[in-house]
């Protein structure tokens, strides 16, 4: 479904990937795992154009992603959902999730899919009148996935959505994670929290500096020893 | 006492214009993070146009908002997309720097005007140019009353873009967060240009406002870019409400500056009470209103 072949990142003269190379299948929940710093949002930023390959290419369905500007992407059907959540803190938590749905298909569905974000979130139905800014850090990243899921994503791209959230609320987060895949959503998921996403997905790659080392499914790499070794300190 | 209310009133109506030309320039300032240095002199052209749709063709001052806007959207989308855009995509530029190039554009801007229309101070009379009535013992000029509503109107429609329309949310989302608004698919180069454009057309609606009871000149605009920077100081860069309190704010300080102090003061004033905000609320009137 979306092919990434052979890309390598510059950040100016510094190179950030080397060679990464990996396919996202329909509808699996697929994580990229890796320490700081190894390239794992290099990595869904390259997908989501903000940064462009000096080599290789980004496939979509046959489509190439890489050679489009970054605010036609999500037009295609790929929303990332930033690390940090980046809610836009002056507006409420309502305009927020509009934002999501700015054009197409999304724009028409709005009334029926905010809804539908509501059902799943009954926080943000309490909330939607708030500053998006003045919520907290748990609010806010369902806010951050809410405002992803009016776009009536096909992939939608997570970006350490448990940073800095308590333990209960990064179980919280993966389960909602979970159930959109379920609704037909395919995920990629970029996390240091190795141990819970690995038993949550299909499919993971390891990214160490800026270079895919492994891949396989989340057992296959639970089980490996060198995974244990450098994530999981066993 | 009536001296007192007199001045109040005065400042208050002048406020309501120095708003219209605060909202325009802080707009802008949000979008792009720079201050646009050509503001004032975006108004001289709009005032000049009203001016001359008036001793030409004898078209009344406020029918001529109905040119002089429109036009003044059209020159300012076309500053952003043919010199201001190019040159945020040249990485040696720093884009602080940028407001150079709007320094620039006001200085082309002025001496155009004084190529066509010459130095010489211009006023275009109307039967309501120096109208009043009274209420009570305070009088009020017509021209400024006017102004002042349809200021309150422009301000109101702004609002209301800003708040209710896609593209009004697409212009706030990308001040506050660029990035995020890029992933939610607003294309940030086209709402940099629906800004500027948006930002010239107000203050193009403040200038024509003001002809029925300003002189003109080419060199008028300057003043004006001071006392819009000024506005978007008082009031927090970049919000739209504190431009309004400061634009009221501004009115005022002339405006009792002008009557307890002395005419020839009245700049000062309002500088003096900018570098107090400055001193003591840094960060403007935006701390109050949050927005």
């Amino acid at each position: 479904m979306l092919t990434v072949k052979n890309i390598d990142v510059f950040y100016g003269d510094l190179q950030v990937l080397w060679d990464v190379s990996f396919t996202v299948k329909e509808k699996e929940i697929l994580v990229l795992i890796g320490a700081n710093g190894a390239g794992k949002s290099t990595t869904i930023k390259t997908i989501s154009s903000l940064l462009k390959p000096k080599m290789g290419s980004i496939e979509f369905n046959g489509m190439r992603l890489d050679t489009l500007p970054p605010h036609e992407i999500i037009q295609q059907g790929i929303v990332h959902v930033p690390e940090a959540r980046r809610l836009f803190k002056e507006m409420s938590v309502e305009e927020n999730l509009i934002m999501g749905s700015l054009y197409g298909e999304a724009k028409i569905k709005r009334k029926d899919t905010l809804d539908h974000v509501y059902t799943l979130f009954p926080r943000l139905l309490e909330r939607r009148k708030q500053m998006a800014g003045t919520m907290s850090g748990g609010e806010q990243q369902m806010a951050a996935i809410g405002r992803g899921l009016m776009s009536l994503p096909r992939i939608m791209m997570f970006d350490e959505p448990s940073l800095g959230l308590s333990p209960i609320l990064v179980d919280n987060i993966f389960k909602i994670i979970k159930t959109i895949n379920e609704q037909g959503v395919t995920v990629l998921l970029v996390e240091q929290n190795v141990w819970q996403t690995l038993g949550m997905c299909n499919r993971a790659y390891v990214l160490e500096n800026g270079r895919i080392t492994m891949e396989g499914t989340g057992k296959e790499l639970m089980n490996n020893s060198k995974v244990k070794e450098a994530f999981l300190g066993i | 006492m009536e001296v007192f209310l007199q001045t109040l009133v005065a400042g208050i109506l002048k406020g309501g214009l120095y708003s219209l030309i605060g909202i325009g320039m802080t707009l802008i300032m949000g979008v792009m993070g720079i201050i646009n240095l050509a503001h004032g002199q975006l108004m001289m052209v709009a005032m000049y146009i009203t001016f001359a749709l008036s001793s030409f063709f004898g078209i009344d001052p406020y029918i001529s908002l109905l040119v002089s806007m429109p036009s003044l959207f059209i020159l300012g989308m076309a500053i952003q997309k043919y010199i201001m855009n190019p040159l945020m995509e040249v990485d040696s530029i720093l884009p602080e720097n940028q407001v150079l190039m709007t320094v620039g554009i006001g200085m082309v801007l002025t001496e155009i005007a004084r190529f066509i229309f010459s130095s010489n101070y211009k006023s275009v009379q109307t039967s309501y140019s120096n109208a009043t009535f009274f209420l009570g013992a305070i009088s009020f000029s017509v021209a400024l009353v006017i102004a002042f509503f349809i200021a309150i109107g422009f301000t109101v429609l702004m609002f209301w873009f800003l708040l209710k329309t896609d593209i009004g949310r697409s212009i706030r989302a990308t001040a506050q967060d660029r990035d995020a608004a890029l992933l939610m698919g607003v294309n940030s180069k086209k709402i940099t240009i629906i800004t500027f454009g948006i930002g010239s057309s107000l203050v193009a609606a403040a200038g024509t406002l003001l002809i029925p009871i300003y002189y003109l000149f080419p060199d008028i605009g300057g003043p004006f870019t001071r006392k819009a920077f000024v506005i978007t100081i008082l009031g927090g860069l970049g919000s739209t409400v504190g431009a309004i309190f400061g634009g009221i704010t501004l009115g005022l300080a002339e405006s009792f500056g002008a009557t307890y102090i002395g005419m020839a003061y009245d700049d000062m004033i309002g500088l003096i009470i900018f570098i107090l905000v400055l001193l003591f609320i840094p960060g403007g009137f935006k701390r109050f209103t949050k927005i």
